[in-house]
């Protein structure tokens, strides 16, 4: 047995373990720990595997952001979770339900299995048609080029989500600012580090952004590193959220996913089809898209785990 | 000159990896918050160090070997800042969550 393929046994049988424990363990946020172990974990398989954009999103979007989101939610929790935890569903119940995620594991697993081997690609297509788009990163190329109506439904989805979380807000707090306003001390550790690090953070988080045309990177990842920027400087005092209610926020929010229909659209007129970028601007079009994007996805990410309003908007 | 750069590069990879599990071992071994926090981060900060500093000669360049020297120094930072604050919240009695 080689080093890697010893190295790959053990980082599948980490993975595996971890995520057996976070489905066993009984506590809340040890599995929540758990997850966030996991999709670092997961991150490095990516790397083992040559997939580092995915490598850089599961680091970001899967361990880190959800990671945070789901300790919120974690600590909320809290209280009710000895009262949740007593009314346990019984034996049949959670018999149906392992039943059935078994089930679906190993649909899945018998997908994998089953595929011929070497499986169906189109990664020659892609790699020999990269040139006429003006990209050097094929991943880019696939979610901005030729799949770019998942981009876009991808990009509306999050703006969604963040909907759905403003409207647990009751009424009278509606439009108001979204989470509780965060007190640190001004001198303290939190602070401090809320006043070195953003400065990096901002020019890595661009970097991500602007580097994803032709190495591995993009306007996720990069959204991601700003919003946890924001979120640094929201949670040691510094700033606060704006209220939901501003037209600007609103504006903002909209602007990424208008702007990739607008172009969208004028590919009918100017490329004969939907989503298709006019002979040599493609490279110039997906750039403009992606910087529309990276303040969308940026507030969109940070209002996500700020929260539902919890604050009166100001007169 | 490579092979001598190899040597280096090896041992100083090891002797990072013997820190990162002395750091581990004290993790998992030491009785309170703060004595095991003194482990993770002590141990773990000049463990990676150590890797870094035996992967600069294979790093390909000196803005490659710069970006890994800037690695480690978040690293550190990010390390002695969440150290602290847990440090603080397992001072005042609380455990967080």
């Amino acid at each position: 047995m080689t080093v890697a393929s010893a190295l790959a046994l053990v980082l599948a049988l980490l993975l595996v373990s971890i995520a057996a424990w976070t489905v066993v363990t009984r506590r809340t946020f040890a599995a929540v720990e758990g997850f966030v172990a996991y999709g670092l974990l997961l991150s490095i398989a990516w790397v083992a595997l040559n997939a580092i954009d995915v490598a850089l999103t599961e680091a970001a979007i899967g361990a880190g952001l959800t990671g945070v989101l789901l300790i919120g939610a974690a600590a909320r929790l809290r209280t009710t979770e000895a009262a949740l935890s007593a009314e346990r569903p019984g034996a049949p119940l959670r018999g149906l339900a392992a039943a059935a995620s078994a089930a679906v594991a190993g649909a899945i697993a018998i997908g994998v299995l089953s595929l011929p081997d070497p499986a169906p690609t189109l990664a020659p297509a892609v790699a020999e048609h990269l040139p006429s788009i003006g990209l050097g990163n094929a991943v880019t190329a696939v979610l901005l080029a030729y799949r770019g109506i998942d981009t876009l439904l991808e990009s509306i989805v999050v703006v969604f989500a963040l909907i759905g979380v403003w409207s647990l807000a009751p009424d009278h707090l509606w439009g108001g600012y979204p989470g509780p306003r965060q007190y640190a001390d001004p001198n303290g550790i939190l602070a401090y580090l809320a006043r070195l690090l953003p400065p990096i953070g901002i020019i890595v988080g661009l970097y991500i952004f602007w580097v994803g045309a032709d190495l591995p990177g993009g306007k996720f990842q990069g959204a991601t590193i700003l919003a946890a920027m924001w979120l640094l400087a929201v949670m040691a005092g510094l700033a606060d959220a704006p209220p939901i209610s501003r037209t600007w926020l609103r504006i903002l929010l909209v602007a990424g996913p208008l702007l990739f229909i607008a172009i969208g659209f004028a590919g009918a007129l100017t490329a004969g089809a939907v989503l298709a970028y006019p002979d040599g601007y493609a490279k110039l079009m997906i750039k403009v898209i992606e910087a529309a994007l990276v303040p969308t996805l940026t507030l969109t990410l940070a209002l996500l785990v700020a929260g539902a309003p919890e604050r009166t908007a100001p007169r | 000159m490579t092979v001598f750069l190899d040597i280096f590069t090896a041992a100083a990879v090891s002797a990072g990896a013997f820190f990162f599990l002395a750091g581990s071992v004290g993790l998992l071994r030491f009785p309170d918050t703060l004595s095991r926090l003194h482990a993770l981060t002590k141990a773990d900060n000049v463990g990676l160090g150590l890797v870094i500093l035996g992967l600069l000669p294979g790093a390909g360049g000196l803005l490659a070997a710069l970006k890994l020297v800037v690695v480690w120094l978040l690293v550190l930072l990010a390390s002695a800042m969440v150290s602290q604050m847990i440090a603080r919240v397992a001072r005042r009695g609380g455990s967080p969550l």
